[in-house]
């Protein structure tokens, strides 16, 4: 198993690495630099800037510095500065020693801020929205999908299955305008934008002061993002349930006269749960990315807006930062799905 | 084709049976499923709708009324109590007019076109590349499909969404400062022919094929073997022969479905990319890009988000009907997955 995690990780990296090539060529190849706006500014300061971002090195150079700076360990004796150059994400001090990891660079657009200003801010609130919407995902979808498939052919397996398409036929942009109209508008229940949350984080990510007025933010977007993800694990669930209940160690259970909760819960639902684990690497994924729109439309401060002007803007170290951080999401994500497979199923071995 | 077979049955009765072919068997159940029924009607609609916009839709959709700008007609209170305050009515507008005084019902009939232009081109490009690079991969497997199967595991891991976003930024403004002659500039004038869309189709067709790809060659995997395979390979059939008489019409089912189910996900696409203004090209209307507007203004005229919104939403619907309604078809063990 160890062997098994250590190729995925070697594999990982060279995912990431081809990503980070792919991006770097591509939003370069776009024309444009970081600071042609449509008022143009000086010739000579746009030199300057250039010049102090290395924008005129050879691309090879700039990206190989690129990696320097995110990939490599750096081990200095000078405590860091407040330049953007010396924005770590990691400052750990040992002895005399410091050691430093992941600079992701300036903002061009966000002057006086750095990327990794932007992940410390700002991506805690896309974590958290992700995090609630997969939350709501899993309390719609696994009842939802349990109760059609103990109830099949009836009239809750019909509404279950109805509410699932339902489910998946409406995207962010569809719900989220109808939910801020109808609760945030006309009934005035919920305020209709917005985030409850503010750095600094608890741990990082957390929102500091979890109670009531969060909640009542959280709530619409939470659910119009992972509406769509409750009905695909609603419908893996009913499927994968309806198989196990079919199968013949559970007719051996009935047979020993075990409590029908028991034979759900303890022997079909464990072992039907193991195809649903399998979504979650992909669903988080669609989660993550998602919160990018749902962000727009309910003027939350997450990374949503940074990616998107990011983009506009040429706002390199913002583009290669997002693309890069959520590639590793996207592929740790998959392999801790991969690893808890084969906790869950003693059958599947990865060597 | 309906074989009539005289044979005998249990007990010694003679049987006189008519038999149906796979594919009829599965029109009929599919006629018989009401949902896939009433979504293949809405989408009838839906082309109708979009091949006769103009007669439909007798205002222009992309001329603008400033002095007309966000009235509504006097129903619309009703619904949006709300707006009552402030409204300025006029009842030349169906469903309102937008911030620019343009007719929201004439946008949303236009809207239509795009949105079934990217349900309809999107999977054909999506299996273009998909079956083919899936089925290479498959038939020759070793490794060439270790190969293969690599690359599109690496491009697994880019975030599509985001993905998407910057080769839409990329197209948009690479092509807008090239020389005339060039081959981009052909594109470039296609694309502003097509109001936009052609670099849609390319930016799905690039993301969406992976898929396509990774089921393809399941598929052929599990027929490779079999024995009308084999004996077209020792009555000398090519492989593109046996590829394209042999292979792909046995594995055409589960691609057909998943291309359908599909179609929704390639509409919301198109309506995310339009809603963050990477999509169509003004004043080409797009539901995205008129909820993107409208979701401006949703705390005074909630109908200018939506209404386009209850337009997507209705299309998803439909394609998402048809879709679980072909699988359960074309095969039944499958009912309820996915």
């Amino acid at each position: 198993m160890s062997r098994y995690i250590i190729r995925r990780l070697l594999y990982m990296f060279v995912v990431v690495l081809v990503v980070s090539i792919i991006t770097f060529l591509l939003m370069h190849a776009v024309p444009g630099g970081p600071f042609t706006q449509e008022k143009a500014l000086p010739e000579e300061t746009i030199r300057l800037l250039n010049e102090r971002y290395h924008l005129d090195d050879p691309l090879h150079i700039q990206y190989f510095n690129y990696l320097y700076a995110v990939f490599i360990p750096h081990f200095t004796t000078t405590p860091p500065g407040t330049s953007y150059q010396d924005d770590f994400m990691l400052n750990v001090k040992i002895g005399p020693l410091w050691i430093r990891w992941m600079n992701f660079g300036p903002s061009y657009g966000a002057r006086g801020r750095t990327v990794n200003d932007i992940f410390r801010d700002n991506l805690p609130i896309s974590a958290q929205l992700g995090v609630m919407a997969l939350f709501v995902a899993l309390l719609i979808g696994m009842p939802l999908g349990i109760m059609a498939a103990l109830k099949q052919n009836t009239i809750l397996d019909y509404l279950g299955m109805g509410a699932a398409i339902f489910g998946v036929s409406v995207p962010v942009i569809v719900l989220g305008p109808i939910m801020i109209w109808i609760f945030g508008i006309a009934l005035k229940w919920l305020p209709p934008t917005g985030w409850d949350s503010k750095p600094p984080f608890f741990l990082g990510f957390l929102p500091t002061k979890l109670g009531w007025e969060f909640v009542q933010h959280a709530l619409m977007p939470s659910v119009a993002l992972g509406l769509g993800s409750s009905a695909v694990i609603a419908r893996l669930t009913r499927a994968t349930l309806l198989q196990t209940i079919r199968e013949d160690y559970i007719r051996t259970a009935r047979s020993k006269g075990l409590h029908e909760r028991t034979i759900i819960t303890r022997h079909a639902l464990k072992n039907s749960l193991i195809p649903v684990v399998t979504v979650l690497g992909p669903l988080f994924a669609a989660l993550v990315t998602g919160t990018f729109v749902t962000e727009l439309i309910f003027g939350i401060p997450g990374m949503g807006k940074y990616f998107v002007t990011s983009i506009t803007n040429r706002d390199y170290p913002v583009i290669m930062g997002t693309i890069l951080l959520y590639a590793v999401f996207l592929v740790m994500a998959n392999l801790v799905v991969d690893i808890l497979y084969a906790y869950l199923d003693p059958r599947i071995r990865y060597d | 084709m309906t074989v009539e077979s005289k044979s005998i049955g249990a007990g010694g009765m003679p049987l006189t049976q008519k038999r149906e072919s796979l594919r009829q068997d599965a029109l009929r159940r599919l006629t018989r499923n009401r949902a896939a029924v009433v979504g293949a009607s809405i989408i009838i609609l839906l082309i109708l709708m979009a091949i006769f916009a103009p007669l439909i839709a007798v205002k222009p959709f992309e001329a603008q009324t400033l002095v007309d700008q966000n009235k509504v007609p006097q129903w619309l209170v009703s619904i949006f109590p709300t707006m009552g305050p402030y409204a300025r009515f006029s009842s030349e507008y169906l469903l309102g007019a937008d911030y620019v005084g343009r007719d929201l019902f004439s946008r949303i009939v236009y809207g239509a076109r795009v949105s079934l232009a990217v349900a309809f081109i999107g999977p054909l490009i999506s299996l273009f590349i998909g079956v083919i690079y899936g089925s290479i991969s498959g038939y020759f497997g070793g490794r060439i499909d270790d190969i293969m199967m690599r690359i599109v595991d690496i491009l697994y891991a880019f975030p599509t969404l985001l993905f998407i976003i910057l080769l839409m930024a990329f197209f948009r403004s690479t092509l807008s400062d090239i020389q005339p002659g060039t081959f981009a500039y052909a594109i470039n004038q296609l694309d502003e022919s097509m109001g936009g869309m052609l670099f849609i189709f390319i930016g799905i067709g690039l993301t969406a094929w992976q898929n396509m790809a990774r089921l393809t060659r399941g598929q052929v995997l599990s027929v490779r073997e079999k024995e009308f395979i084999e004996a077209a390979h020792t009555i000398g059939a090519s492989h593109i022969r046996i590829m394209f008489r042999h292979i792909l019409p046995n594995i055409a089912g589960p691609l057909i479905v998943a291309e359908t189910l599909a179609i929704p996900g390639y509409i919301a696409t198109e309506a995310f990319l339009s809603f963050i203004g990477l999509g169509v090209n003004p004043p080409t209307p797009s539901w995205g890009s008129m909820i993107s507007d409208g979701s401006r203004a949703i705390r005074t005229y909630p109908n200018q988000a939506i209404f386009p919104a209850l337009a997507l939403a209705i299309t998803m619907f439909a394609f998402n009907f048809l879709g679980d309604g072909l699988r359960d078809a074309l095969d039944p063990r499958l009912r309820g997955t996915q």
